[in-house]
């Protein structure tokens, strides 16, 4: 029964079947891969996200004073985002600095911080090979969003894998991701691998979308079964079943969910007599997110967001088709000598399982307004379920005692 | 651009403004392409670059110059190319004076009018033929044009099409060696000599090592295995030199090779859905479909004298089938109305007295002189330069008709626009008539859309159009009926062009007009023969007899066996990287242009890795993937007989079959208004002085000295410090130009909702404007409010000792209560200043101050842009020297304006506007000359793999500031 629950609620699983879609109507698990290198922040993944979903217009009509970012966060009526980011010399430097602690785990370098920055990547499977196996075992090769941080490797420590990045699974081994590169640039022999030098600016632009995990923390706590698992792996909510009791959104370690108001929205300061937007508020007052395009996938057909991405930043198929793509991809990238290029949610042994929708972040999660070591909260149950059991039985044993002391 | 080793992004903002063809620019970085944007700001384009190389707006051709210079003097040049495909061994005559010479005029300038006679930059010709430039047959047709005193003179600009102008009969003279003092190597070498490094970084504000990556990359990905390829839109196009910023670019092409051939070319980017389409069939005044251009009064009188200025039957190339492409088109239009024994129909074609341009038609609005507007798809209360010049002018209509899917602020200026507020113009005492009409919006509707790359692609009705919504088609056919009925049964001569019109398109049940049917005219026909009423598949096949009929001659195709070619869409994993069968492109479905260049002088691939098309000796034919943009069988080393016209006189290494000497023009002895080869001027508002030439702004631009367009003082004016920043105008992906397809929708609204600048924190600092603050700018022509978005993405320049600080305005916002969001038009600051090719208006690089805080409300707005002019001690004759040559000094001020008139403008009271209107203008007397479009001179820039209308640069202008 334990054994079970531990299974259900944290660690590598296969969703689909843990709800026990039977063989007729299971799919392969389908997830995105949004590989934000090549994102260019037209944000049509917004407006094709909120065009097919009909999502209501929720912004406030003001700038938000965050770059070009006028959305803010996902929410209810936003279930792509578009984050901007701009960064100066010395953080790109220490994005760098910390991809490359990834990739190296912390191995000790040669020379000052500068000739190292300049130092070309070749040198990494040289010195990440003796990292192997130590730390949270992920390796040299993924550039995981987490491994280098301290908090993520205590957790790592309690259970099985580093962080975040998932090669600790086996997906890729080290040495396959090492031949990988070395293949890639023997093949590339004319191709300049040195690192680029480090830019004085750059502008992030990263879509952000419902993580669909493998352990869905909204799913695990919906008291109504309003939320399920669909054949595709995908989570999704049913609005005629939600009573809008928002217990999910608290459950969610990524802030995804949310439950939909009325839609109200206010005129902007300075423009008292703006015109209130007249629009239709589908499913009020029920919890609202990202469904990977159910309606669409049930036809075969590919997510509005993925669809619209001019780019292909946007990459829609199955996970595991996804997941090897964005470690090739996170390979090419180092290869190039990007050392800041990691992988977000591609560790199924991460807090929440591995996560339906992967990520190619080219900085630290925070600076996306990212979590760096989501779980899900159902995760602590077989422990606290063992907790509470001793506290149980030790309250059971304290009342007895005092029952059998006070019969004496 | 897939296929490009080096894409080069100057003058636009491509990821931002054309996301969707930016995938090409991914596609080639997947494969190992560098990819550089240079722009004044780093933009989303630059985020995905590998370099990002900021400059001065308005300075590209010293920077393009310098690479030309960079290539020469360092030899890496294309010399096999060069030699053989371009006009480098070429002799001009010996008449010809280099900006070198004159301190920063071309030889052949007349002070009086500002315009050029062309007939020294001429080549010197064998024995008995005869220099053509700048003569009769020229579309520009010289001095013929009196531009009246509002600019009328004509714009020749674009009029070549996709040919060049004429050069005269005769072979011109040629030096192998290139060595001759007079050779156009010689003299590109000698006039861009002065183009250094050194230069660049003192006038556009770029490091010398930055150059070194630049010139380094491009030279590096140019030769035989490789190509660089440029793309720009309207941050070229938009500047009193737009046309000569491309020019720049086609000899540095040119000269490393890269057009003709994959992954090389200029692509011009054009803006929006079929902006391409409506300069092939064109909205605009000067030209008629296919790029014939316009009959102009007095120097087209006939027929004849008409389509010989387009092209002789004695030139080279297949512009010396003009007659047939206009005999064709006129027979579409008049049918069997059009007859031999009336010269076709010629007679029905209005004729030009000069420049009708959208700003010149507001012009005559103002004077009174038109009455009526029609509005299709365009806001200019908002997208236009001088915004509220635009808006005083519809006040003058009698009636308006906005077609629209919303209440735009064009439609509703007459309520709640800017100058309502003000006071200038008051509701009741507007008599203007507006009316509203419902347009049906692209999924409402089927027709056709012709992108950038010459493509077109048929899209079709997905749903019905609500209410009252109607087609274009559909309004047009309705109303020519309508006007038909009216004049039905009158003899008078005039009503015989409208009664004539073949205008017979079947109908739906709802009225629609069959969109296949109008592509069907546009494709041609049999008329008689065999094979009449069959569709011709070539417009080889049209004959000036009669027989054949076509609306525009480089569709003819489309409609090849009957069949919506535009329509065909195999998916590009069933076919080849060419994908021929994905939609058409104009010409014959030849996907890049000029690809004969992709093949050397002998007519095998310069490389296994950039070959398109090739010489089968076996077969005797050109062969390879494209389609040949070369007579089929004309082997490499054939030479025409002597005497012959047409394509018949191409040589078989010949590549530029459109140019009168086949051959890409590095110099343009003919056709480009404002000189034969580019050289720097400063922008018209520049706070720098031209480290070149005495000249500092170009002589030949256009201007309006006019009240309502007044400007600031540059250098060496004084008070030009009241303006001390430069600021230039864009575009983001979130809106759509003037913001009636964007600003009405939540959706987008939502994701850029308010007005706003782009400044950098040293700015921020100078002026006290606090990040996402408001702050208000000031130009000579109108204050705007706007918020502050402070960045690092935009960066003071230094240059020549004096810190340069740009600012960057979307221009998507304007003021009314029906959309979404509104907000003050960067438009609105605009002047008008245009080039003289192109009729396009500097939008780019213009002068303003800026304040902390909210602008004034009502009348004492006025009073603060009032008050900033009398500072600067603004004048009709500020900003308005044409000639600052030192020893020509004198007799520089336009006609009209008194020099000494030292007393500043002042707003003219509520009312009284009307009575200022008829201030001196200044105007262009364009001596218009020759066509003006890039593509004239020779290194058009369709050679792009996706390459572009030759008309590129056009249409923009033309229009509004909105378009591109």
């Amino acid at each position: 029964m334990r054994g079970s629950l531990t299974h259900e609620f944290s660690g590598p699983t296969d969703p689909i079947a843990d709800v026990h879609w039977d063989h007729e109507h299971a799919h392969s698990r389908k997830g995105f891969f949004t590989d934000t290198s090549i994102c260019i922040g037209c944000k049509a993944c917004e407006v094709a996200c909120k065009e097919w979903n009909r999502n209501p217009q929720d912004g406030d009509l003001q700038l938000l004073d965050s770059s070009y970012d006028n959305t803010g966060s996902l929410g209810a009526n936003t279930w792509r985002h578009v984050a901007f980011i701009e960064q100066s010399q010395d953080r790109i430097e220490q994005a760098r600095e910390s991809g490359r602690a990834l990739v190296s785990l912390g191995m000790p370098q040669v020379g000052p911080p500068a000739a190292r920055a300049g130092a070309p990547v070749t040198s990494a499977p040289g010195t990440s090979a003796p990292g192997a196996g130590s730390g949270g075992g992920c390796g040299g090769s993924c550039g995981c969003a987490s491994g280098a941080d301290p908090a993520a490797e205590a957790h790592a420590g309690s259970q099985s894998g580093c962080g975040s990045c998932g090669t600790g699974s086996g997906r890729v081994t080290e040495a396959q991701a090492m031949s990988a590169i070395d293949a890639a640039m023997a093949g590339q022999s004319d191709l300049d691998v040195a690192p680029p030098d480090t830019p004085e600016f750059r502008w992030l632009m990263s879509s952000d979308v419902c993580k669909h995990c493998t352990h869905a923390g909204c799913l695990d706590v919906c008291p109504t079964g309003a939320l399920f698992r669909t054949e595709f792996g995908t989570v999704v909510v049913q609005a005629d079943v939600c009573n809008g009791c928002g217990t999910c959104v608290a459950g969610c370690p990524f802030g995804v969910i949310e439950r939909r108001d009325d839609g109200t929205i206010s005129p902007p300061d300075g423009h008292a007599e703006k015109p209130k937007v007249d629009q239709e508020i589908p499913n009020p007052r029920t919890a609202n997110k990202c469904t990977l395009c159910y309606d669409r996938l049930v036809e075969g057909q590919t997510p509005a967001c993925a669809q619209t991405c001019p780019t292909t930043s946007i990459k829609f198929g199955d996970h595991d088709d996804m997941v090897s793509k964005a470690h090739a991809r996170v390979e090419q990238l180092h290869a190039q000598g990007m050392s800041e290029a990691r992988l977000y949610g591609a560790n199924d042994n991460d807090g929440v399982g591995g996560t339906g929708s992967v990520f190619l972040l080219l900085d630290e999660p925070e600076v996306y307004g990212l979590p760096p070591d989501p779980h899900v909260p159902t995760r602590d149950l077989p422990t606290m379920f063992k907790r509470a059991g001793i506290a149980a039985a030790g309250m059971l044993a304290a009342s007895a005692v005092a029952f059998l002391g006070g019969r004496r | 651009m897939a296929n490009s080793d080096c894409i080069v992004i100057q003058g636009s903002n491509m990821a931002e403004c054309h996301p969707v063809g930016f995938q090409w620019v991914s596609e080639a970085k997947a494969r190992g392409a560098k990819v550089i944007h240079i722009d004044p700001r780093f933009t989303r384009t630059t985020a995905v670059a590998d370099k990002h190389v900021p400059i001065r707006a308005g300075t590209d051709i010293v920077l393009l110059g310098a690479l030309i210079n960079y290539a020469i003097t360092n030899e890496l040049w294309f010399k096999e190319y060069v030699s053989a495909y371009t006009n480098a061994p070429m002799i001009i005559n010996e008449k010809f004076k280099d900006t070198e010479d004159l301190e920063g005029l071309f030889s052949g300038f007349d002070s009086e009018t500002g315009a050029y006679d062309m007939a020294t930059w001429a080549y010197e010709m064998e024995d008995d033929g005869t220099s053509q430039a700048g003569g009769e047959r020229g579309q520009g047709d010289g001095s013929a044009d009196e531009g009246d005193a509002e600019g009328h003179g004509a714009s020749s600009g674009e009029s070549h099409g996709s040919g060049g102008p004429p050069i005269g009969s005769g072979r011109p003279k040629r030096d192998e060696t290139l060595q001759h003092p007079r050779s156009v190597f010689q003299i590109l070498k000698r006039h861009y000599a002065r183009y250094t490094p050194q230069l660049v970084e003192e006038t556009c504000g770029i490091s010398p090592a930055d150059f070194e990556y630049l010139a380094k990359t491009i030279t590096e990905n140019s030769n035989r295995d490789r190509t660089t390829c440029f793309a720009y839109a309207v941050g070229w196009t938009q500047h009193s030199q737009g046309a000569q910023f491309i020019r720049t670019a086609a000899i540095l092409q040119l000269l490393l090779g890269n057009m003709g051939r994959p992954g090389g070319g200029i692509m011009a980017l054009r803006g929006h859905a079929t902006i391409q389409g409506s300069t092939d069939i064109p909205t605009l005044f000067n030209l008629l479909p296919g790029y014939l251009p316009m009959p102009k009064v007095g120097t087209h009188d006939t027929f004849q004298q008409w389509v010989d200025a387009v092209g002789t039957k004695e030139q080279k190339g297949f512009w010396a089938d003009a007659d047939v492409y206009a005999v064709n088109l006129l027979k579409a239009w008049w049918g069997d109305a059009a007859t031999k024994d009336n010269d076709w129909a010629f007679d029905y074609l209005p004729r030009l007295s000069g420049a009708h341009g959208t700003y010149q038609t507001a012009m005559g609005m103002l004077r009174d002189e038109v009455d009526g507007y029609f509005l299709l798809g365009q806001n200019p209360a908002v997208g236009s330069a001088n915004g509220r010049m635009q808006r005083m002018a519809m006040s003058h209509l009698k009636w308006l008709v906005v077609r629209d899917f919303s209440l735009i602020e064009s439609a509703t200026w007459w309520k709640d626009g800017p100058e309502i507020e003000t006071g200038e113009l008051v509701t009741e005492d507007i008599d203007t008539e507006v009316f509203f009409l419902p347009a049906a919006n692209h999924t409402e509707k089927a027709g056709s859309f012709t992108q950038t790359q010459r493509m077109v692609q048929w899209r079709h009705q997905a749903v019905k159009p609500p209410e009252d919504a109607r087609s274009e088609l559909q309004f047009m056919f309705e109303l020519g009926v309508k006007i038909r009925e009216k004049l039905a049964g009158s003899t008078d001569w005039r009503d015989r062009p409208l009664l004539d019109l073949t205008w017979d398109y079947p109908v739906d049940e709802e009225g629609d007009p069959d969109p296949v049917s109008v592509l069907a005219e546009i494709n041609g026909r049999f008329e008689s023969g065999p094979d009449a009423g069959k569709p011709l598949s070539s417009y080889t096949q049209m004959k000036a007899d009669g027989s054949t009929s076509g609306g525009c001659w480089i569709y003819t195709g489309v409609y090849a066996d009957g069949v919506n070619q535009a329509a065909r869409r195999v998916p590009g994993k069933d076919q080849d990287e060419i994908a021929s069968q994905w939609a058409w492109a104009w010409p014959a479905n030849r996907r890049i242009l000029y690809n004969r260049a992709s093949a050397d002088p002998e007519g095998r691939p310069w490389s296994e890795r950039k070959k398109l098309i090739w010489w089968d000796a076996e077969a005797g034919k050109w062969t390879g993937p494209d389609v040949p943009d070369f007579p089929a069988d004309r082997a490499p080393g054939a030479q025409p007989e002597p005497g012959a016209g047409g394509p018949a006189a191409l040589a078989g290494d010949d590549p530029f079959i459109m140019q009168a000497d086949g051959k890409g023009w590095l110099f343009a002895p003919n056709g480009m208004v404002d000189g034969p080869l580019p050289t720097h001027y400063e922008p018209p508002e520049s706070h720098v002085g031209n480290p070149l030439y005495a000249q500092q702004n170009s002589p030949s631009r256009v201007m309006f000295a006019r009240e309502d367009n007044l400007y600031a003082p540059g250098a060496g004016e004084p008070g030009g410090d009241v303006y001390p920043y430069v600021f230039t105008t864009y575009r983001l992906t979130e809106h759509h130009t003037a913001g009636g397809m964007s600003r009405t929708l939540p959706y987008l609204s939502e994701l850029q909702p308010e007005m706003f600048c782009e400044i950098s924190p040293e700015l921020a600092e100078l002026t006290g404007v606090e990040p996402y603050g408001w702050a208000t700018i000031v130009s000579p022509r109108a204050a705007i409010e706007v918020r502050a978005l402070v960045t690092e993405r935009m960066k003071p320049l230094k240059v020549r000792g004096r810190t340069v600080h740009q600012i960057g305005l979307p221009y998507h916002w304007g003021v009314g209560s029906e959309a979404v969001v509104s907000g003050d038009s960067a438009n609105d600051l605009l002047g008008l200043v245009l080039d003289p090719n192109t009729q396009i208006q500097e939008a780019k690089s213009n002068a303003c101050a800026m304040v902390p805080g909210r602008r004034p409300r009502g009348p004492e707005l006025l009073d603060m842009i009032d008050k900033y002019r009398s500072e600067a001690g603004i004048t009709l004759a500020t900003g308005h020297t044409r000639i600052t040559v030192p020893d020509e000094q004198s007799g520089t001020l336009p006609p009209g304006v008194d020099p000494s008139a030292g007393e500043s403008f002042h707003w003219p009271s509520a009312g009284a506007a009307e009575a200022e209107e008829e201030e001196a203008a200044v105007e262009h007397e364009a001596q218009a000359a020759q066509d003006a479009r890039t593509g004239a001179s020779g290194a058009q820039p369709d050679g792009g793999p996706n390459g572009k209308s030759p008309h590129g640069t056009g249409t923009a202008g033309h229009e509004t500031s909105e378009e591109d």
